[in-house]
């Protein structure tokens, strides 16, 4: 069984009933173009619960103060939320510490500050960190900036024909410079749902540590930082139907000890001279400044809800869409489905010859169904895979095999309209 | 269909998407030579043109793009042959000011190039249609082989 597959089986599946959830989210509730809205776009960005919402509105309306600093009863009340959100992400991913979960605004974030504060100070001329073919431009940005910043050097793992990891290369590319493994657990283009922890194994046999960008992992399965053994996970609250602007970087908390503030300012200090500062404990020693109170309130909701509806349940349900979406697409005529790993997520990238994704979008829009179109972020995939761009279709726990075959249908109008 | 999306899609942009004109044609003695890239699509269009005597002799365009930026670039091309530099800028420029919204009045001196202001309405998509005006624009103000951009 995959590492996947193992940690889905940890919570029972529970009747999972699409057309309630789906009440759930207000958004779905409206016509887009005279059409009702299918939205098939949440690789991106996916919709928000009830249950979201009204938490960030409760607290607003009757919680909110600055947090960790009043002694008066508001203060103490957001403190309380904002701590027992923390508490549930560790909850989520099963940390082993709420010390080990430090809020930041998203995945990109995190990752830059486990690229400034964990490998700056590590790296040497000539060291090197191993990322992947298919990584996000924001777990290859920040590690460019740091090779910038050091000398050291960036090497790729490249993928095979299918989208998927090329082990065989990452075993040789793994090598006694290597001070650090960064790689995306889900590629957002591909699908593809990388043997993170063989991967992991293999690095920590020499001593390498591992970042997991979980962006897109995050949403689409149970999560368990432990029994994946990764040194740091990044992942962003609005793909998991929380807020915007509030994400999480878990670290080992011995790791994270050993690291040097990556912001400096209120929160993160213990007491402050002009001649030394001390820092605070973890993990308030990454957060400085007011954080995203609301945001991580409202992503505690959502892991609520998430809990709720049970991950193994959303994760079956995701995977019969995936099942449905491969086999409906194959039938529009001229149609490509870029990314055929044997393990995917319910991601699909596809392309139409002699038909732009641009088009594509613009056209599926029209019959009220958001898709995204272009490189994704992804510009070095992108130009491996030989494309100037793919057409994407990510489906989220409120989809349905109904709105599938309406994507099928008006694909073939694109179709038939543009060549 | 809305209209306005009959009208991105016009009868003359499908027509010259499907068969784009002056499309990988590469002109004899061409002298003004630019790339045009737009990095939010991975749009790519060059463009080779033959001036002689401050007049537009021959012109070609090669690369990949959308529906809305091949016919943009094939129209451009057939409507440019044979027209003199100045006149190719007065050009530009009535384009660029009806695609943008600066002046709509211009449209009714844009003959067949009137179809490129469907995309008005699409506001994401109004970057397609210029790519290949910006980089005629490049070509002409240019002696040098030249990237430009969108972003
Ligand atoms: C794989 C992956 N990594 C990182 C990110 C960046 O996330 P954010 O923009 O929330 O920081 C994304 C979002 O598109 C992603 O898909």
């Amino acid at each position: 069984m995959s590492p996947l597959a193992e940690n889905m089986s940890r919570t029972q599946p529970s009747a999972f009933d699409v057309e309630r959830l789906r009440r759930d989210f207000p958004i779905l509730d409206q016509q887009v173009h005279g059409h009702p809205l299918i939205y098939l776009d949440n690789g991106a960005s996916s919709q928000k619960p009830l249950a979201v919402i009204e938490a960030i509105d409760h607290c607003y309306r009757h919680d909110y103060a600055n947090v960790h600093r009043g002694v008066h009863t508001l203060s103490e009340r957001a403190t309380l939320a904002f701590e027992q959100a923390r508490g549930k992400v560790q909850g989520f991913i099963n940390a082993a510490g709420s010390e080990e979960i430090i809020f930041v605004r998203g995945t990109t974030e995190a990752i830059n500050l486990v690229a400034q504060s964990y490998a700056r100070p590590r790296l040497q001329p000539g060291d090197e960190i191993l990322i992947t073919e298919m990584e996000h431009h924001s777990n290859i940005v920040p590690w460019q900036l740091v090779c910038e910043q050091t000398g050291a050097l960036l090497r790729v793992v490249p993928i095979n024909e299918l989208g998927e990891l090329r082990l065989e290369r990452y075993a040789e590319l793994l090598n006694a410079r290597t001070k650090l493994v960064a790689l995306t657990h889900i590629s957002n283009v591909l699908g593809t749902v990388n043997p993170v922890r063989e991967i992991i194994d293999q690095a920590h046999a020499r001593g390498v540590p591992v970042l997991l960008d979980g962006a897109q992992a995050i949403p689409h399965a149970l999560i368990d930082v432990q029994a994946l053994d990764c040194d740091f996970y990044a992942f962003s609250g609005h793909k998991l139907y929380g807020p915007s602007g509030i994400g999480v970087l878990y670290g080992k908390r011995a790791l994270l000890e050993k690291m040097p503030p990556y912001h400096g300012g209120g929160e993160m200090i213990r007491t402050v001279s002009f001649e030394k500062t001390t820092y605070n404990d973890l993990p308030y020693k990454f957060e400085a400044g007011t954080p995203h109170i609301a945001g991580a309130i409202g992503l505690g909701a959502a892991i609520d809800y998430l809990n709720r509806v049970g991950m193994t349940a959303i994760a079956a349900h995701e995977q019969q869409l995936l099942t449905y979406a491969t086999e409906a697409l194959s039938t529009v005529k001229d149609l490509r489905i870029i990314g055929q790993a044997r393990h995917k997520a319910s991601i699909v990238s596809f392309v139409i010859a002699g038909v732009h994704p641009h088009d594509i979008a613009t056209i599926v829009d029209q019959h009220g169904i958001a898709v995204r179109a272009g490189h994704h972020c992804a510009m070095p995939l992108i130009k491996r895979l030989g494309l100037p761009a793919t057409a994407r279709a990510s489906f989220a726990l409120y989809n349905t095999t109904e709105e599938i075959d309406r994507l099928v249908q008006a694909l073939e109008i694109a179709r038939k309209m543009l060549t | 269909m809305s209209d306005s999306m009959r009208e991105l899609y016009e009868e003359t942009i499908l027509d010259h998407n499907r068969r784009p004109r002056n499309f990988r044609h590469h002109p004899a003695g061409a002298n003004r030579i630019a790339h045009g890239h737009n990095p939010l699509c991975g749009d790519e269009l060059s463009l080779s043109l033959t001036v002689e005597d401050g007049v537009i002799k021959d012109i070609g365009f090669d690369g990949h793009g959308c529906a809305i930026s091949t016919a943009s670039a094939s129209l451009m091309t057939e409507a440019l042959k044979g027209k003199t530099v100045a006149e190719a800028e007065a050009l530009f420029g009535k384009v660029h000011a009806v695609l943008t919204g600066a002046n709509g009045n211009e449209i009714q001196s844009l003959g067949k190039l009137r179809v490129l202001q469907g995309v008005r309405g699409y506001p994401m998509r109004v970057k397609c249609a210029s790519l290949a005006w910006h980089t005629l624009h490049a070509a002409l103000a240019q002696q040098q082989d030249e990237t430009i951009s969108t972003e």
